[in-house]
């Protein structure tokens, strides 16, 4: 049985760990980006960064004002059981999202769309949000908290079967070329591209590939690693860096996850994970141990089944 | 590496002769008093006719396109952590008015503004635009700042919308993306970059189902 205060306590340093500490897979991204770029602007950038990332762990302040959206991403192994319940779970979360508001300190970014009412603690109607997932096997909850930022970079469009890869291309240049302009998706960015679903599906798709896959991780499709790879090339290829400056880091990696759609259609969306790309995960058993890490391992065999049954025969 | 570029020092009360040397491109680093404002304080001040909390510009003639990541205590102290500035494109409808009320002569923001706000409203009151870094800058930022002064309309327009003023020094970096003359950095990349981007979207093609759109032309910006 895991317990609330322990979720809670464990939420709460998951918070500050986001907001303050870059992950590691991000970090060695932008450092090979950096010794690639040859922009002297763009370089600039990128150095500026790379001092930025030091200051936010040895001061223990967060890496970036905006501190974007706090959410959640909860996943249970199927034996996992919580001290009252889910209710008490999503309450705790709730807690530690508005604690560490004030704590770390991040910035109340969450208002009512139409009031502007402010909490001044992150949480309202609606957020953070929280999402579930389940395994099978395991008596562990992995909480994730993403600590998204960004108004500008996220785009979705109905492609369909005949704009084949092709239009896919297009429309991952327009989305990176509009929002790349005057740097205003805050890139390089970890590209995250959903196709497939329906409209909300390939949206949910495209958020996770971006903010739930870590930088080098690959798909499992050849075909689409082949893809991922491909895209990556072809966003730092359009001449533009950090900033829109001339320079060719646009992309630190690009991650595409799918999901099975309408006969007629393929959805695509695609997100841009800053250079706040804020991620921090942990692992808590049945027994009480907590395991901290940065990779949220989100999309297992399981995640991505295919067949009715599980285990696939 | 980054070789080449200028690096200056600047007070946020700065001299004519201080701004005029400032170029597009130019590392800049500031020391003095700064304070945030944005559309909160735009509209009281511009449409609601509100007065100014401070004496400006003798305070600081240095506004900042930011919220902190910042809390005020039960006691009244302040911590504040990290902090970035929001996109300014936003703010063009009272760029020219707040220039003339509050005699600002540096915007701190990101983005930069479009050639039109230079040209109309910063040229002609002698201000400066300069851009954040990055923009993820916050944590470096957030070292510059020394103290905070004040912090006004809190309760009027919350923590994030209200005023601080906050002591800085060698407060940085930015890039100085509109100079005196109305130059802007951002333009003069777009213009560089345009030149590749037939070249960038060779083998792609348009969508089967077209989309009302403002534009096609992957030349322009979409502020
Ligand atoms: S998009 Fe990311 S890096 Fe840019 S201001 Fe927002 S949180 Fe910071």
């Amino acid at each position: 049985m895991i317990t609330i205060d322990r979720l809670q306590a464990t939420a709460e340093e998951l918070m500050r760990r986001a907001a303050i500490e870059i992950p590691d897979d991000y970090l060695t991204g932008l450092k090979a980006a950096a010794a690639a770029e040859d922009g002297d602007l763009s370089s600039f950038v990128l150095d500026a960064m790379l001092e930025n990332y030091d200051a936010a762990k040895e001061d223990g302040r967060a890496m970036c004002g905006d501190t974007g959206c706090p959410r959640w991403y909860v996943k249970m192994g199927n034996e996992a059981r919580i001290d009252g319940g889910p209710v008490a779970l999503e309450a705790a979360l709730r807690r530690a999202t508005a604690n560490a508001t004030s704590a770390v300190p991040l910035r109340p970014n969450r208002v009512h769309p139409l009031w502007r009412t402010d909490h001044d603690n992150n949480v309202g109607i609606g957020a953070p949000e929280i999402e579930y997932g389940f395994e099978p096997g395991g008596d562990w909850i992995d909480l994730t908290t993403v600590h998204k930022g960004g108004l500008f970079g996220t785009d979705y469009r109905m492609l369909f079967p005949s704009d084949g890869i092709q239009g896919i291309k297009r429309f991952f240049l327009d989305s990176l070329v509009a929002f790349g302009k005057r740097g205003l998706a805050c890139q390089p960015a970890i590209i995250g591209i959903g196709l497939g679903g329906s409209k909300d599906a390939c949206m949910v798709l495209g958020k996770r590939a971006a903010c739930l896959r870590v930088v080098g991780d690959r798909n499992p499709d050849p075909k689409i690693a082949a893809l991922e790879d491909e895209l990556k090339v072809l966003g730092n290829n359009i001449g533009m860096g950090a900033m829109g400056f001339v320079g060719k880091s646009m992309v630190i990696d690009c991650n595409i996850e799918v999901g099975y759609c309408h006969t007629g259609g393929m959805q695509m969306s695609v997100h841009a994970f800053c250079l706040s790309s804020r991620r921090a995960v942990a692992r808590i058993h049945g027994d009480g141990r907590v395991e901290y890490r940065t990779n949220p391992d989100w999309f297992t065999d399981y995640q991505r089944r295919e067949t009715v049954e599980w285990p696939q025969a | 590496m980054a070789t080449g570029l200028r690096k200056i020092r600047l007070s946020t009360t700065p001299t004519d002769e201080a701004l005029a040397d400032l170029q597009i491109g130019d590392i800049v680093y500031l020391d003095g008093t700064i304070f945030t404002a944005r559309e909160g304080v735009y509209m009281r001040v511009i449409e609601d006719g509100v007065d100014l909390p401070l004496d400006l510009p003798a305070v600081s003639a240095a506004n900042f396109h930011c919220s902190p990541a910042a809390t005020q205590h039960e006691d009244g102290s302040f911590a504040l952590g990290a902090v970035t500035a929001t996109a300014s494109f936003r703010f063009s409808k009272w760029i020219g008015a707040w220039l003339a009320a509050s005699g600002a002569k540096l915007i701190i923001g990101k983005g930069g503004m479009s050639p039109e706000d230079y040209r109309d409203h910063f040229v002609p009151h002698g201000a400066i635009y300069l851009t954040t870094v990055g923009y993820g800058t916050g944590a470096l930022l957030g070292r510059g700042v020394k103290d905070v002064c004040d912090l006004y309309w809190r309760k009027e327009l919350g923590l994030a919308q209200a005023m601080w003023v906050l002591k800085v020094e060698n407060f940085g970096p930015f890039i100085v993306e509109s100079d005196s003359q109305g130059n802007s950095l951002f333009e003069r990349e777009n213009t560089k970059i345009a030149a590749n981007l037939d070249a960038a979207y060779e083998g792609t093609k348009p969508a089967v189902l077209k989309r009302f759109g403002e534009t096609d032309d992957r030349k322009d910006e979409l502020i």
